[in-house]
């Protein structure tokens, strides 16, 4: 078995560095002058950079780096600016969104103002993510399946920091930023709304993501099963089917039956990992909104078995007589 | 028949493990081997269970249908049939099947001249459940520990388990495994969608190269990983989603048996804080 299983490069060829595809013109120049990084040759490419920032680039750091450091800084003041007590208890450290009696208002800063405000600019860095990803790739000459992909994930991001909050009238019903508290909120979303398991939505949304890795551990693992045959240069073998293409798409079939081709498994990826917080998003905006009670929600629509009763009836007391209408 | 036009010239004899060439044929696309036969006795045989247990059961509501495993009253003794040994008979069928598609996995391999890393890959899949309805149900000391055969069932058994340690969020093997699968999603993602980008550009464009590819990421993020190190990256990440799940699930009660926002105390507690 000491055989070469291509999971790691044994031997990296030093060839000359790549400055990329020439950019159209109006473009900016790349910065960062490339170089080899052994380690990252190991698993992947080893050439570090070069990296187009450009001004949406810029545009949209400067307000990811805000909305960070003012989570940063609020989480700070949380534990009255004390350095060692800000690493203690990072994981636990929050800021949270406005008090219920706010509604959709403004708050006050200290009191879910500054979380507005760091929403609202990680809101508006990702959107100029976006669109930078839509330019390069435009850019460049390719498809803009990046850009549409990306689309899935904001929309999850929306739903649970704008629209749900919008459609239930209230800001306090977003996820709060830090570590253990959004896990709290997860948690205590899940209970308020008779846990989300029995939401179908959120069943297919975990069915997408499982499915996901299991499609990345099978086409991953398949193109390395057939690196020897130079598997891994898909885009040729798109075009122009070799054996890798064959061998692949055979052990598939006379395993189970039915085979993907090069480029139909990389539209099951695609489908596959935006349908998964698509649909794990229409789970959560029904939540609250449209269904209060997924359990009871299952029960009436014969999913889950309805609690066996154990208690004894309760008597309405407006039925007791003596009871003015 | 079921043959791609290319399929011909791929159907050689040889790369069996076990019975030579007995059952090295092809029934439809589907390969036989030694290994077809016993993944197909183990699931015919599991499936009846399932159905001789529905049967026996109060419902044949699809969502409802729950094969549950022993009482702990049992401990790690067989049950009678009815009473969770029907659980155990599936739960021994489940695992032969998984692992004849494996071996069975391994011939294919052989047979075309891959890598074994499909079935090496799958067998994380099987470990993961092996740990879920036989490691930790051993440790524990009862089969009842283990999870039950139904939809929505599994589900209330994920849902009752997490709770029984207050807040399952807080184990930190189970925050690993769910980075792991986020990540591994994210990943595929934009694997999927750059060779699609590339095999799919802008209508009267000619196709685009491994450049191109490289090109865009370097452009948005300053690395590409390359076309071979994503495929290992992928695998990776999907392997240690699946490890860690397992992971964190086995230490669940065998390990921590308290509520695991309690288990970050030895963090809060560092002599370095004082």
């Amino acid at each position: 078995m000491a055989q070469y299983q291509n999971l790691f490069t044994a031997v990296q060829v030093a060839g000359p560095i790549s400055e990329g595809i020439p950019l159209p013109k109006g473009n900016d120049p790349r910065i960062i002058k490339p170089f080899f990084l052994h380690l990252a040759g190991r698993l992947g490419n080893a050439q570090i950079g070069p990296l187009y920032l450009g001004t949406l680039g810029v545009a949209s750091l400067i307000f990811g780096i805000l909305s960070f450091n003012i989570i940063g800084m609020n989480m700070l003041a949380s534990v009255h600016f004390n350095p060692i007590q800000f690493v203690r208890q990072l994981f636990w450290l929050a800021l949270e969104p406005p008090a219920p009696v706010y509604g959709l208002h403004l708050p006050p800063l200290n009191q879910g103002g500054w979380w507005m405000i760091s929403g609202l600019f990680l809101t508006i860095s990702i959107l100029l993510w976006w669109a930078r990803t839509y330019r390069r790739a435009r850019q460049l000459g390719l498809g803009t399946h990046v850009p549409w992909a990306f689309t899935g994930a904001i929309w999850l991001f929306l739903v649970l920091g704008f629209f749900r909050p919008l459609l239930m009238g209230c800001w306090c019903e977003a996820v709060p930023f830090g570590i253990f508290p959004h896990l709290d909120w997860t948690a205590a979303f899940s209970l308020r709304y008779g846990n989300l398991f029995y939401n179908p939505f959120h069943a297919l949304s975990i069915v997408f993501l499982y499915g996901s890795v299991l499609l990345f551990a099978m086409h991953g693992a398949t193109i390395l099963a057939v690196g020897r045959y130079g598997g891994e240069r898909e885009i040729e073998q798109i075009v122009d089917r070799g054996t890798a293409s064959e061998r692949a798409a055979l052990f598939w079939r006379w395993t189970m039956g039915f085979n993907a081709t090069m480029e139909s498994i990389h539209r099951w990826a695609w489908w596959f990992a935006v349908l998964c917080p698509l649909v794990g998003g229409i789970g959560i905006l029904l939540t609250g909104t449209v269904v209060d009670n997924w359990y009871l929600w299952a029960v009436k629509h014969h999913v889950a078995p309805p609690y066996p009763v154990v208690f004894p009836p309760v008597i309405d007391p407006a039925t007791l007589p003596g009871v003015k209408p | 028949m079921a043959m791609l036009s290319f399929e011909k010239k791929y159907r050689v004899r040889g790369g069996t493990l076990i019975g030579g060439d007995l059952f090295d044929f092809w029934l439809g696309p589907f390969f036989v081997g030694f290994f077809g036969v016993t993944t197909f006795f183990f699931s015919v045989l599991g499936t009846a269970l399932i159905l001789y247990g529905a049967a026996m059961g109060p419902t044949w509501n699809l969502w409802q249908i729950s094969i549950a495993p022993p009482d702990l009253s049992y401990g790690l003794k067989m049950a009678p049939m009815l009473k969770g040994g029907l659980w155990q008979w599936i739960t021994v069928c489940a695992l032969g099947a998984f692992v004849s598609w494996a071996m069975r996995e391994v011939e294919i391999c052989r047979k075309l001249g891959m890598g074994y890393h499909v079935p090496i890959a799958y067998s994380f899949a099987i470990f993961a459940y092996f740990t879920l309805e036989v490691i930790r149900p051993v440790l524990m000391g009862a089969w009842g520990h283990a999870f039950p055969y139904g939809i929505y069932s599994h589900l209330d058994w994920v849902s009752n388990v997490g709770y029984q340690y207050l807040h399952f969020h807080y184990n930190p093997a189970h925050m690993l495994a769910v980075t792991f699968f986020f990540t591994t999603t994210f990943a595929l993602s934009l694997h999927g969608a750059l060779v699609l980008s590339a095999t799919n550009p802008k209508s009267g464009e000619v196709v685009k190269t491994p450049e191109h590819e490289d090109t865009f990421f370097r452009d948005i993020v300053g690395y590409s990983i390359g076309t071979l190190g994503i495929h290992r990256l992928g695998l990776f990440l999907a392997l240690a989603a699946v490890f860690f799940s397992a992971l964190c699930i086995v230490i669940s009660g065998p390990f921590w048996s308290r509520g695991w926002p309690e288990w970050w105390g030895w963090w809060l507690n560092m002599p370095i804080w004082r």
